[in-house]
């Protein structure tokens, strides 16, 4: 077992992990966020969406060792206790979310996304969502909930 | 003119609104509690053991290396199973740890119990099989030759069906064949399988489980660990999305056994390989068609052989291949048909549901044929589906007759009106290849493709379809409440926002709060046949109407009316009604399926434009257009989210999905290797929600999750092939066969069966 010190979701927190375990595991197995999701564990899927160090990174593929030191940001750091973050707002408003297993990949990656670009078109939202699989929706609602966010957080 | 619909007292998010999810806030969150995210501070975890065999028989078991292993608390195999038991959907025809033989490789044959994850695998790692490998028979053709290795005892066929409708030789002076193929397709639902299983102080046991029909699940469970069925309880956990390949019992005897043993919880969950393991798939199918028609295009006759390959265990094949045979002409009038259908039971992983269930394979072919008999006839493909389309009234092949539904021509007129998307663009992310960069549009061609499609909702030929639901109506702190509570499966479809808008419809109060899908309640049948609105609405539906009848009788008592009497005054006692809700009987099976043997049928038309690269054979599916009769959108964002999901899954089967399974062995369990259409692959879809409502349904609302699934595959294909002049009979279409290195059609070793006949007469070709 390795010595792990991680600031998640602005919280120091200490743990330990086996060698080769991945920050997914930590994250849902050692600290209690099971927000991100364990649908590949290879990096193909993007449910297991966080942010390390402010960039979007699939935490299956990342070392916990990796991450050591590091800043974590997770699905439920969005938000407060009574209001959604915008993003997650307009997920369940466009019909975004069916059995939801991929939507705190979605959520995270949109976040990442519209935090560098306000105004993403079509085709630059397919472009930065094509690492989140989605298996209910089609997508469809998916854009559209992209582009209600960005108007509600960037629009006058 | 004033509006009701204004006042102040209007109930939000009732039919026909477009109401959000109540489990979409904490699903958002990341708080919404997915089996595999289950947790219980002294849980053990559980793993299993696969068999890397297709065919073999077992010699011994030796675990004894394995027990010894520190924080290992159980290894289990056949012999710690009740002796007999066997598990199996339709059949139960599979142990629940394979005795002495594995008849498919991933095969479970023993199962572990230890403190991590780490330490069960290296317990799997430490135990000793010994096996004798045996032939394996993996075509489901040569699985029917009277000298075929037999994957149990007696012969290979699962169930056959035989159509038999009007004159079985009838002539044509227009005749077309075709053969093809539907590769073995996978679910793929995002959520792995996952279960807790919590020893209980009375001696049994309660497993918290994604799964699609909790009671169905514990019939299979109680025999096979040894418990009578009052002992074993089943809490539905959250369904990271399942289409079919939760219909089976995966993981839920063996977690269990496992807590059981232990008297500690235990938790399973599947990694993404293991998922392709442990799950069954959608049955890869065979079919040789013949089709007569006159001049004009007017069906004559529909001749069909479809071969099933059921792989080594039932589970649902037998209705999968009654679906296959019944559909197999489509929803078209044709006055003869003559069609066999057989499910084979080879060595290859076992199949099962998949979201369109027989009706997938089958309209690949007969859409295929339809076009190939309009280029016969000189017609367009529109016209050709628009002059023999099934009207209300008009008699199936199995001679039931079409009722409560829109008239084909009717779907097909609304998709051929559809807008066409603009001209091919210029930037290569839109192009085929997207991201790849491979072609700024010089061998790109353009093809426009169209399909219908038709299958049952519920449960059919017998079968004894009900669904249970408890409504009770109380008041508390927060004021008037109703509390809906089912069995019913939530899978991602939407079912708790149905029975939300349902309860406040009929009841008329707006707060109205679900319980927790257990089987404290009587059953809800599966989450699958497209049936849960029609059933679990229906009974939800009848249950809120006895309680509301109950409110118009207290009001009365008062004096009164529901108009001028607050509700809340009229709940000093709970109301609490429980109804079990039946579809109007079906006709059982007759030895030629000419019988009513459905509820209904589901209708929905297809038009798919695509850009081919001829240069790398990639394709770009530009757009597809649907119309679809829903019968009553009762949440139409919800219905639009159910045929967008379906088109995605059947565009994956077009030109992107398929579990490639040689010699009996899996070769691409992984997402990296299985390819599941993304936002960059997934087209904008035009919707054209039709309502014709059905006289029996609830509020006139069929099912809408498989129509989808079924009629999009093959317009997409259609759309292909009038881009390249290819052929293009097997699916999924790969860069090979639109580039013709491959010629385009069944891959498997090539067979000659005369359309119609049994296949069990078939030659090598």
């Amino acid at each position: 077992m390795n010595e792990l010190r991680l600031v998640v979701n602005g919280v120091e927190r200490r743990t330990e992990a086996r060698d080769g375990e991945s920050l997914m595991t930590v994250l849902r197995e050692r600290l209690a966020l099971p927000g991100s999701k364990n649908a590949c564990e290879q990096g193909e899927c993007g449910s297991c969406s966080v942010l390390l160090d402010d960039a979007l990174v699939c935490s299956c593929l990342v070392l916990a060792a990796a991450a050591h030191g590091r800043d974590v940001r997770t699905v439920e750091s969005l938000g407060s206790a009574g209001e959604l973050h915008p993003v997650q707002r307009a997920f369940v408003e466009a019909g975004a979310v069916q059995c939801g297993f991929c939507t705190p990949g979605l959520v995270v990656a949109t976040v990442a996304l519209l935090r560098d670009n306000p105004e993403p078109t079509d085709i630059e939202i397919r472009e930065a969502l094509s690492g989140n699989l989605c298996r209910c929706t089609g997508y469809g609602t998916i854009l559209e909930a992209v582009h209600r966010a960005a108007r509600e957080m960037y629009a006058g | 003119m004033t509006s009701t619909l204004s006042t102040p007292t209007r109930v939000r998010g009732v039919v026909g609104e477009s109401t959000p999810r109540p489990d979409g806030v904490p699903k958002v969150k990341g708080e919404f509690a997915y089996a595999s995210d289950l947790w219980r501070d002294d849980m053990l975890h559980g793993a299993t053991l696969r068999s890397p065999h297709p065919h073999a028989r077992i010699l011994g078991i030796d675990t004894s290396q394995a027990l010894t292993i520190a924080g290992v608390h159980a290894v289990l195999t056949a012999a710690d199973v009740p002796a007999g038991a066997r598990f199996g959907l339709m059949r139960r025809d599979q142990p629940p740890l394979a005795t002495d033989r594995v008849r498919f490789a991933g095969e479970a044959i023993a199962i572990v119990a230890a403190d991590d994850i780490d330490r069960a695998r290296e317990a799997l790692r430490a135990i000793r099989v010994e096996y004798e490998p045996l032939p394996a028979v993996t075509d489901p053709i040569a699985a029917l030759a009277p000298e075929a290795v037999l994957v149990h005892d007696g012969e290979n066929v699962i169930d056959e069906v035989q159509v038999l409708h009007g004159d079985a030789r009838a002539v044509a002076p227009v005749v077309v064949t075709g053969e093809y193929e539907v590769g073995m397709q996978d679910q793929a639902a995002l959520g792995p399988e996952a279960g807790l299983a919590v020893p209980d102080d009375d001696g049994g046991v309660t497993l918290h489980v994604a799964t699609q029909w909790l009671h169905e699940d514990l019939g299979q469970i109680a025999p096979c660990i040894g418990l009578p069925m009052e002992k074993v309880r089943l809490v539905l956990a959250g369904v990271g999305g399942a289409f079919g390949a939760r219909e089976d019992v995966t993981l839920q005897i063996h977690a269990c056994l496992l807590a059981l043993r232990t008297g500690r919880a235990v938790r399973m969950t599947y990694g993404r390989e293991e998922s392709f393991y442990g799950h069954v798939h959608r049955h890869p199918a065979r079919l040789f068609y013949e089709h007569g028609a006159r001049p004009d295009g007017t069906l004559v006759y529909v001749r069909a052989t479809i071969v099933l390959d059921g792989g080594a265990y039932a589970s649902s094949s037998p209705a999968v291949v009654a679906n296959a045979g019944c559909f197999a002409a489509g929803p078209y009038r044709v006055e003869n048909a003559l069609v066999r259908c057989v499910g084979a039971y080879t060595n290859n992983p076992p199949t099962g549901a998949m979201r369109g269930f027989g009706a997938v394979q089958s309209c690949f072919a007969y859409e295929a044929q339809m076009d190939r008999l309009a280029a016969a006839c000189g017609i367009d493909p529109v016209a050709i589906r628009a002059r023999n389309g099934l009207v209300e009234g008009d008699r199936v092949i199995t001679d039931q007759p079409l009722i409560g539904s829109a008239p084909v021509a009717e779907l097909v007129a609304r998709i051929a009106a559809a807008p066409l998307p603009a001209e091919r663009s210029s930037d290569p992310l839109e192009l085929p290849g997207g991201a790849g960069n491979l072609t700024h549009g010089e061998d790109v061609v353009r093809g426009v493709g169209y399909a219908v499609g038709f299958k049952n909702v519920c449960y059919s030929q017998g079968f004894d379809d009900f669904a249970t639901a408890r409504v009770r109506v109380l008041r508390d702190e927060d004021g008037p409440v109703v509390r809906v509570h089912t069995a019913a499966a939530e899978v991602g479809q939407g079912l708790v926002t149905i029975c939300q808008q349902i309860a406040r419809t009929e009841v008329g109060i707006e707060r109205v709060e679900l319980d927790r899908a257990d089987t404290s309640i009587g059953s809800a049948g599966s989450s699958s046949a497209s049936r849960q609105t029609w059933m679990t609405g229906g009974a939800v539906q009848a249950a809120c109407r006895e309680a509301r009848a109950e409110l118009e009788a207290r009001a009365a008592g008062h004096g009164g009316t529901l108009g001028t009497i607050d509700i809340q005054d009229l709940l000093e006692a709970p109301i609490d009604r429980t109804v079990t809700h039946r579809h109007r009987p079906t006709e059982e099976r007759t030895t030629y399926m000419q019988d009513h043997g459905h509820v209904a049928f589901l209708l929905a038309a297809h038009r798919a434009v695509v850009d081919v690269d001829t240069g790398t054979g990639l394709v770009k599916v530009v757009q597809v257009a649907t119309a679809q009769d829903v019968g009553k959108a009762i949440n139409p964002l919800a219905v639009i989210g159910q045929i967008e999901g379906g088109i995605a899954q059947g565009l994956g089967l077009a030109v992107m999905e398929e579990l490639v399974v040689r010699d009996g062995l899996v070769h691409n369990a992984s997402f990296t290797d299985y390819l599941l259409p993304t936002i960059l692959d997934m087209p904008p879809v035009l919707a054209d929600l039709v309502e014709h409502p059905h006289p029996d349904a609830p509020y006139g609302a069929k099912g809408v999750g498989e129509p989808p699934a079924i009629s999009s595959t093959p317009a997409i294909v259609a759309a292909i092939r009038s881009a390249t002049g290819r052929a293009l009979s097997r699916v999924p279409v790969r860069p090979d066969d639109i580039l013709g290195l491959s010629d385009g059609g069944p891959s498997a070793a090539a067979w000659r069966i005369v359309p119609g006949e049994d296949p069990r007469k078939a030659v090598r070709a």
